[in-house]
This record gives C-alpha cells, sequence and structure tokens, in this order.
C-alpha cells in the first residue's frame, strides 16, 4: 500500500489540475490547472522509475557499493517533459497578458469568439 | 551515385534537420534582407518537398526505411534480452505519404506569406515559427518511438499557437492562442500520462517494440482511451471541435492551411496508434465503431454550424471539422472491419477513400483558406455580410475559389469527389445509413459554399471597395495556382494518386507485423 | 494511367466525364447557334426589371450573406438553439467535453472487460 501512494499523489494532482481547468472562470486559474496536470504527469513517470523497492537515485557520484540504480530512461523522460512544460506555461501566460491587455478581463464566458 | 545512396539513406533525419536548422539560420539571414532572407527559406521548402518525394519513390518502391540515430537499434544483454533502446524513425508508405502532404502545404504557405505577411515587426520569427511548425509534423509523421511523438507535438502545437496568436494587437488572436494552447497541452499532457502507462508495463517506449509486446490488458485499454481521445481532439472531431473555429479564424490565412495540415499530423497518429500500435490485440470493432460516431457527428455538426456562418474562415474552419468526418468515417470502417473477411471485401476500400481524402481536403481547403485570406488582403474584412462584387476584379481568386468549392462539395471531375465516391460506395456495404448521411453533408456543404460565392464575388460592384478591390500579388497568385493545379489533376488522374500513393498507405497502415518485424525482427 | 478508379462496387473515369460534358457543351452550342438571329445585344439586356420602379442602389441590390438561407435557419431554429447555447466559446467547456468523450470511451473500453 505504502508504495502506491506516489501513484495515488500524482493521480490526485492531475484530477484537481481537470477541476481546475473545468471549474475555474479564472484563465488564470485554469493555465495552473494545466501546470498542475503536467505535475502529475511528471511525478507519474519519476515514480515509475522506482517499481520495485530500493532502487536509488542514478546519481553516479551517488552510487552505493551493492544494490540497484534506477533507470535513467523515466528521469530523462521527465527533464524534457519540464523542459516542454516552461515553455508551454510560458506561452499561455503571455497570451493571457496579452488578451488582459486588450479586453480588461480574465473571465472565460467573455470570449468574443463564439457561435 | 554515392552521394545520392548517401542522401536517400539519410533522408528521413535530412527532412527534419534541414527545416529545424534552417529556422534557427532565419532571423540571422534576415539581417540581410527580406529578399535574401524569403528566397532562403523558400528554397529550404524546396528542397524538403524535392527529399520528400525522393525518398517516397523509394518507400513506395522498395519498402519502409528504418533508420537509427547512432548505432544498431538494440542492446543484448549477457542474458540474451535484447530491446531497441535508440531513437528510430520508421517511414513507411502511410508517413510518406503524410511527410508529402505536409511538405507540399508548408511550401505553398510559405510563397504565399512572401506578400501577404506585410507586417512591420517578427517577419523572420514567422518563418522561423513556420519551419519548426514543418519540423513538429514531419517528426510526428516519422518518428518510430512513443515518446518522440509526444515531443513532437508539443513542438507542434506550441509553434502553431505562436503564430495563430502572429497578430498579436487583435485580442481575438490571443483569444483563439490561449483557447488552442489549453487544450492542446490538456490533450499532449494526456498523451504523456498514456504513454508512461505503457512504459510502466512494457519497460519501452519504441513503437514497434511496445506493439509487439502489448497484451491490452486494463491499463493498456487507459492508454488506448487517453491516446485515441487526445489525438482525436487534436484533429478536431465532433464534440472536442470548439477550439478549431477560434484557433483557425484568429491565425493569418496561410497559417490556417498548415494548420489544417498540423491536425492531419494529429489524425495519422490516431490511426498509427489504433493501427499499429494495438491493431488486432484490441477490440477493433469497438474503437473502431467510436472512430465511426466521432466521424459521423464531426460530418454533420460540423456542416450545419457551417451554414449560418458570417465570418469567411470560421465557416472554412466547420468545413475543415466537417471533412475530417470523411477521413473518419472512411478509417474507422477499415478499423471495424480489421481481421474479418469483410476488410478484403470493402473495408480497404474505405481506409483508401478516407486516406484519400487526407490529400485531397488539404489541397482543396488549402486553396480555400488561401482565397479567404486573398479576400482578407484586399479589403481587410473576414465579415461575409461586408462583402460583395469581388468577381468582377479579383477574377483569378474567383476562379481558383470556384474550383476549391466545387472540390469540396464533391463535384466531379474534381478531387473531392473521387475520394468521396471511394467512402460512399465501401461505406454503404458496410451500413447504408452511413453513406446517406455523408451524401446529405455533400449537399449541405454545396448549399453552404454557393452562399460564399454569391456573397463575396457575386453582385453589383460595391462602392466602398472601389479601387480596393484588385487582384492579388503574384506570389499569393502562384500559392493558388499551385494548389489549384494539384486538385485538378488530382481530380482528373484520380487512379494515379490511389495506385502509387494511397493503396501502399493504407496497405501499410494495415499490415501491422511488416512495421514491428522492422525493428524486433523476424516473427 | 488513364485506367479508371476501382471503387469496388463500380468504378469512375473522369477523363469519360470530361469527355461528355464537352459533347453536351458542343451540342448546346449547336442549338444555341440555331436560335434567332434578329436580336440584338443591345444594353438593356443584362438590366434588372423592376416594374417602372426606380432601380435601388448598388449596395442595397447585393443580397448579403446574412439574408441568405434565413428561412432555412429559421425552420431549423430548434435545431439550431441548443446548438448555438453549446459553442458558447468558453475554454473550461472545451476542457470539460474533452474529458467527457474520455470518460465515456473508458466505459465502452473497459467496462466489458470487467464484468
Amino acid at each position: 500500500m505504502i508504495a502506491n501512494i506516489p501513484y495515488i499523489a500524482a493521480m490526485a494532482m492531475v484530477v484537481i489540475g481537470i477541476y481546475a481547468c473545468v471549474f475555474r472562470r479564472n484563465l488564470i486559474k485554469v493555465i495552473l490547472g494545466v501546470a498542475l496536470i503536467e505535475s502529475g504527469a511528471n511525478m507519474f513517470l519519476i515514480t515509475l522509475g522506482y517499481r520495485g523497492l530500493g532502487s536509488i537515485a542514478p546519481i553516479y557520484t551517488n552510487a552505493p557499493a551493492t544494490g540497484n540504480m534506477t533507470l535513467p530512461i523515466p528521469q530523462a523522460l521527465t527533464l524534457t517533459s519540464i523542459v516542454i512544460g516552461v515553455a508551454v506555461l510560458a506561452l499561455m501566460i503571455s497570451f493571457a497578458v496579452s488578451y488582459y491587455k486588450k479586453t480588461g478581463t480574465l473571465d472565460t464566458r467573455k470570449g468574443v469568439l463564439k457561435e | 551515385m554515392m552521394f545520392m545512396d548517401w542522401i536517400l539513406h539519410n533522408a528521413p533525419v535530412l527532412i527534419l534537420a534541414l527545416p529545424l536548422l534552417a529556422a534557427f539560420a532565419t532571423p540571422l539571414v534576415g539581417k540581410l534582407g527580406k529578399w535574401p532572407r524569403n528566397v532562403f527559406v523558400v528554397s529550404v521548402a524546396v528542397i524538403v518537398e524535392a527529399l520528400v518525394i525522393y525518398l517516397a519513390s523509394d518507400v513506395i518502391a522498395n519498402g519502409m526505411h528504418t533508420y537509427v540515430f547512432g548505432a544498431a537499434s538494440g542492446i543484448l544483454l549477457p542474458s540474451g534480452y535484447s530491446v531497441p533502446v535508440r531513437i528510430i524513425f520508421q517511414v513507411d508508405a502511410m508517413s510518406v505519404f503524410m511527410a508529402i502532404i505536409s511538405a507540399t502545404v508548408t511550401l505553398a504557405g510559405i510563397v504565399y506569406s512572401w506578400a501577404f505577411v506585410t507586417d512591420k515587426q517578427g517577419q523572420s520569427k514567422y518563418y522561423t515559427l513556420l519551419l519548426m511548425m514543418a519540423v513538429g509534423m514531419f517528426g510526428m509523421e516519422f518518428t518510430g518511438d512513443l515518446f518522440n511523438m509526444f515531443v513532437f507535438l508539443e513542438i507542434l502545437s506550441i509553434a502553431s499557437c505562436a503564430l495563430v496568436a502572429f497578430r498579436i494587437s487583435f485580442s481575438e488572436s490571443s483569444e483563439g492562442a490561449l483557447k488552442y494552447m489549453v487544450v492542446s497541452a490538456v490533450g499532449a499532457l494526456f498523451v504523456l500520462i498514456a504513454i508512461a502507462l505503457l512504459y510502466g508495463q512494457y519497460n519501452v517506449l519504441n513503437l514497434a517494440a511496445v506493439g509487439s509486446a502489448i497484451q491490452f490488458t486494463a491499463l493498456d485499454k487507459i492508454a488506448l482511451v487517453l491516446l485515441v481521445s487526445a489525438f482525436a481532439m487534436k484533429c478536431g472531431a465532433v464534440p472536442m471541435h470548439m477550439w478549431t473555429p477560434d484557433a483557425y479564424s484568429a491565425a493569418p490565412a496561410p497559417i490556417t492551411m498548415v494548420l489544417v495540415s498540423a491536425s492531419q499530423a494529429s489524425m495519422y497518429a490516431l490511426f498509427r496508434i489504433a493501427f499499429t500500435l494495438y491493431g488486432v490485440s484490441m477490440n477493433t470493432g469497438a474503437v473502431g465503431w467510436f472512430i465511426i460516431i466521432l466521424g459521423v457527428l464531426s460530418m454533420f455538426i460540423g456542416v450545419t454550424m457551417a451554414l449560418p456562418q458570417k465570418d469567411i474562415k470560421r465557416l472554412m474552419a466547420y468545413h475543415a471539422i466537417s471533412q475530417s468526418g470523411y477521413m473518419l468515417l472512411g478509417v474507422g470502417v477499415g478499423l471495424a472491419t480489421l481481421g474479418s473477411s469483410a476488410f478484403n471485401e470493402y473495408g480497404l476500400t474505405a481506409m483508401k477513400g478516407g486516406i484519400f481524402h487526407i490529400i485531397n481536403h488539404a489541397m482543396y481547403k488549402g486553396l480555400l483558406f488561401l482565397t479567404a485570406g486573398a479576400i482578407y488582403y484586399r479589403l481587410n474584412t473576414r465579415n461575409l455580410n461586408k462583402m460583395g462584387g469581388l468577381g468582377h476584379t479579383m477574377k483569378w481568386t474567383a476562379a481558383f475559389f470556384i474550383i476549391g468549392a466545387l472540390a469540396i462539395a464533391g463535384i466531379p471531375p474534381f478531387n473531392g469527389f473521387a475520394s468521396k465516391v471511394l467512402i460512399y460506395e465501401s461505406v454503404f456495404r458496410f451500413s447504408p445509413l452511413l453513406s446517406i448521411i455523408a451524401m446529405l453533408v455533400s449537399v449541405l456543404t454545396l448549399a453552404s459554399f454557393v452562399k460564399v460565392f454569391h456573397s463575396a464575388f457575386m453582385g453589383p460592384r460595391l462602392p466602398e471597395y472601389e479601387g480596393v478591390a484588385k487582384e492579388v500579388p503574384w506570389p499569393m497568385f502562384v500559392a493558388m495556382a499551385l494548389l489549384a493545379a494539384i486538385v485538378v489533376a488530382m481530380g482528373l488522374f484520380p487512379n494515379l494518386i490511389v495506385d502509387n500513393l494511397v493503396t501502399p498507405a493504407a496497405q501499410a497502415l494495415a499490415g501491422r507485423a511488416d512495421y514491428l518485424n522492422a525493428v524486433m525482427g523476424g516473427a | 494511367m488513364f485506367g479508371p478508379l476501382e471503387t469496388g462496387a463500380g468504378y469512375w473515369t473522369p477523363l469519360v466525364w470530361v469527355g461528355s460534358m464537352v459533347v453536351v457543351v458542343l451540342v448546346t452550342l449547336v442549338i444555341r447557334g440555331l436560335g434567332e438571329r434578329t436580336a440584338k445585344n443591345t444594353h438593356m439586356k443584362g438590366d434588372p426589371f423592376m416594374s417602372g420602379n426606380p432601380e435601388v442602389s448598388k449596395e442595397n441590390s447585393h443580397v448579403r450573406a446574412g439574408n441568405i438561407y434565413w428561412g432555412f435557419l429559421k425552420a431549423m431554429e430548434p435545431y439550431y438553439k441548443p446548438l448555438m447555447k453549446w459553442h458558447n466559446g468558453n475554454v473550461n467547456d472545451y476542457v470539460l467535453m474533452f474529458i467527457m468523450v474520455i470518460a465515456v470511451l473508458l466505459l465502452a473500453i473497459v467496462l466489458p472487460g470487467v464484468f
């Protein structure tokens, strides 16, 4: 059971993020929701690296004489995903800033593009 | 000859590397002036197009290309366990088919932008982002690795969103871009979670390796659901289509055209996941019917939403949704019958129709968006209520619009009819009702474009546009003429395209074993 | 190169179709040539006939896009009203529809395996 807690935490973050995306009317909060989903996905990826308890992080100087190091692939994936996430969030927030400057509102219900 | 062999061997990576390097070199070349930069960007697009066609001719004649970065694809552990770990590009007939579409559309878009993009600032960045979009599309189409698919999907999303908001001085640009970015970011993150689920079970990310090991356990089912829904959302299937008109109408016209091709790259990913990654190991009937239902909903709701539109690009965006429905319907019927005797009777024909419709749609919808851009370029409005009488002065634009409109409505002898007749006749044997809905949607499409043609091009010359509504500059004319010529040629010789490009693509998609064996070796 | 496109249930040859269209156009031209030759091609021929009323201005005589298919849209109002309400341009609903499709597909794919 204790080993499943990271999975539960990751999925909880995804669910909270979806909640924010669907039910928050402020665009900044929607963007924060996307950021939460992204953190949940990254946490899920990292957790996958530690299946089978007892392995440690793949840092060379930290290597124990005996015992297992985890496979570094999930770490590499997470790093890539974080970098992409930074770009996505920065772009979204800059759109939000520009939108707020033009219209003076961040309410999702007040868009002009509809129907 | 050595040189040509080297080119051919490295073509999959050159097609990506060339626009990628050129994208970041464009701002530097842009310091030299407008002409050198435009010539540079156009020549890159032409070279990429030539490379894609060269690669396509070889792939269709001699079979799949597997390009492994670095050394051989696998590592062999002392225990005899071998697994592909390196980054792999797998280019089969379906991939090159999609790459031809992306390369052609990008080339037309860049030529058109030469005259269309007259903004004071950011022109070099515009071309940088446009080339990055091409990289994203080619990457999604060529990759043989699930995680790379996610990376290229995100590159494509980021570049597209930045370009949707290119005219940032309008508030609707940032609104459309923000909506598009939110939905595509959520979709891409679900793709990532699905890839993580697959990795957690099989410890590999290679598409072929996962595909040959897949068991269709409960977790695989969840991953399938996430992947199919996310890619269906990215290709604009109803009921997840609402971002499409927002983003398409806010973007500059050449970008809208490339966005159509970008959503088709997501559709390719959807088909690749359904046919190659899961294939017959999953419940093909249920997923096939899901794709068919999405397709029928897209066709019908898309076209009925297009009828009352007053913004010309919003109207065309709803038609883009509606036409994607045809592709989903055709290929969905192929998926639903996969592995049964019905597949050889009509399933393969339906798939051919759906896949043929992808290239047709990219060409005629691109042409239509370019004519909409030409109208916007001269009149500075997208509102159909303010247009009229343009046929008097913009004769060539009107002619190109007629070609595009007849093709999208499926009027013979244009290319839209050739692919639609394949879909009608094969889907009729699957379920007559679906075929009848498809024909009804074609009728409504024609009705809707009659409205656009009448309100924009017919009628008396309007005094407010006296002297403004002139014929477009030559780069825009060349881009539209290129696409119009392709539309007419594909309409007159559909059997050439179907026999040489579409049938190999459909067989590559359906023939899962070849794709898996190319990496895993043997059975 | 000029062969037919097999559709499984039939075939489609665009060149034959174009050829027959050319024949139709030729027949039409022949019939037109048999017509009355004394009719003069006057300037009045293309003018609108307004029963003696003065001709309306150019802007007003053009049927604008908003008026085309007005009757169809009016008759289909019960269909269009909910559809327009659904396309409300709210990004929350965009994400909500995505989540709902995932939920429906999850029920369709995963449930049959459970029971």
